[in-house]
């Protein structure tokens, strides 16, 4: 089995990354009440070894993993992908000219 | 009715200029307020306010799980002012599972992931530098020993050019276990196995044996090896690094939801 750490802890950066992903309503859906649900269910049982419990958990932890890299992913994207290219102006400035201005049709 | 235009993996002619003839935009602005999930009869269906989600080929969207519904709902519903279809992994997964664009059967899924197995990144070994051989030895030799365990199967690993030398007794083993999956989770499986590069490490995750930031950073060993030595360059290898993890992860969870037993939500109803 994985190594998975703690449920508990799983389970509340998964509900923070729902938070992320969801705003303001967050604790309305669908999604948080389905993982919350999900945990509640599985803390009734007694089992240490319980294999459902051992399911859940990962499903948790996988579903963490990919709204976390999502999110990181979007981040990168935005920071250094992002911002297209530059235009012709922005380029002449890069090296101190002024594109030159033309009056009417080509010189 | 709008519908979602094609994933990105679409088909088109490349124009000169580099962007391609029939390729849709990556982004569309959030054209919906609300995103609801209903069941239907095929299953359960997105409704992105009064409007029914469809495949890239106009199909309904349903899917078999709710689970994955409610998880696919949230990728609609997190999106902001515009509409990132590249970050919507599950989605993406749905829309292949229901449309199967490349018009594979269930035979030629399976022979695809098995194949994979001959050139398998973890029995792929360098001889030099000694660090890296090292470091694959330690990192990779118990995930094999690990599969070979399991399936009771020999698999081996190599430093030949030509790869290992699979017997056919040991893909025979993998095909009849991949069989058992159904079309769906045979979509999710074959993905996994094309990002992670190696069916062990795929199987490994799927069997829940390792997580997927340790497939991931198994899949990538000889990446992590040279940023370690070299450097790490955050709007390279990061980037690839997150797209990764997004992309296994969503596999993953794909398969599981769409291999889920009946006993397991019989139990989570129960309470």
């Amino acid at each position: 089995m994985a190594a998975l750490g703690v449920p508990l802890r799983t389970l509340r950066a998964l509900l923070r990354e729902l938070r992320h992903a969801a705003g303001r309503s967050y604790r309305d859906s669908p999604a948080y009440r389905h993982v919350v649900a999900a945990f509640r269910a599985h803390r009734v049982t007694s089992e240490k070894l319980c294999r459902a419990q051992q399911e859940l958990h990962f499903q948790a932890a996988t579903y963490l993993c990919l709204l976390r890299s999502v999110r990181e992913h979007e981040a990168l994207h935005r920071e250094y992908h992002g911002r297209g290219e530059r235009s012709p102006q922005e380029v002449a400035g890069l090296v101190g000219f002024k594109l030159p201005q033309q009056p009417g049709g080509k010189g | 009715l709008p519908r979602p235009p094609p994933s990105a993996g679409g088909s088109g002619p490349v124009v000169p200029c580099g962007r391609r003839a029939y390729a849709p935009p990556a982004e569309r602005k959030r054209f919906y307020q609300n995103v609801s999930i209903s069941q239907g009869e095929g299953g359960f269906e997105i409704n992105l306010d009064h409007r029914k989600l469809k495949t890239p080929q106009a199909k309904l969207f349903t899917v078999p799980s709710e689970a994955l519904a409610i998880a696919v709902a949230t990728e609609w519903d997190s999106q902001k002012d515009t509409i990132k279809f590249y970050t919507m992994h599950l989605t993406t997964l749905c829309n292949t599972a229901l449309d199967n664009p490349t018009q594979r059967n269930k035979t030629q899924l399976i022979r695809a992931a098995v194949k994979f197995l001959e050139t398998d990144t973890v029995c792929y070994r360098v001889e030099e530098p000694p660090a890296l051989a090292e470091l694959q030895k330690n990192e990779w030799d118990p995930v094999v020993a690990w599969a070979e365990k399991r399936y009771n199967v020999t698999i081996g690993s190599s430093t030949s050019i030509l790869g290992p030398n699979i017997p056919a007794s040991t893909k025979e083993t993998f095909v009849s276990h991949l069989a058992s999956y159904n079309m769906w989770a045979l979509q999710g499986i074959e993905f996994v196995i094309t990002q992670l590069k190696s069916l062990i490490l795929s199987m490994s995750l799927i069997d829940r044996h390792i997580t997927v930031e340790k497939a991931v950073l198994l899949s990538r060993l000889e990446e992590e090896y040279q940023i370690r030595r070299w450097g790490n360059v955050e709007w390279a290898h990061d980037y690839d690094l997150c797209e990764l993890r997004a992309r296994t992860a969503a596999g993953t969870l794909f398969v599981h939801l769409c291999s889920e037993s009946s006993t397991v939500k019989h139990k989570l109803l129960q309470d």
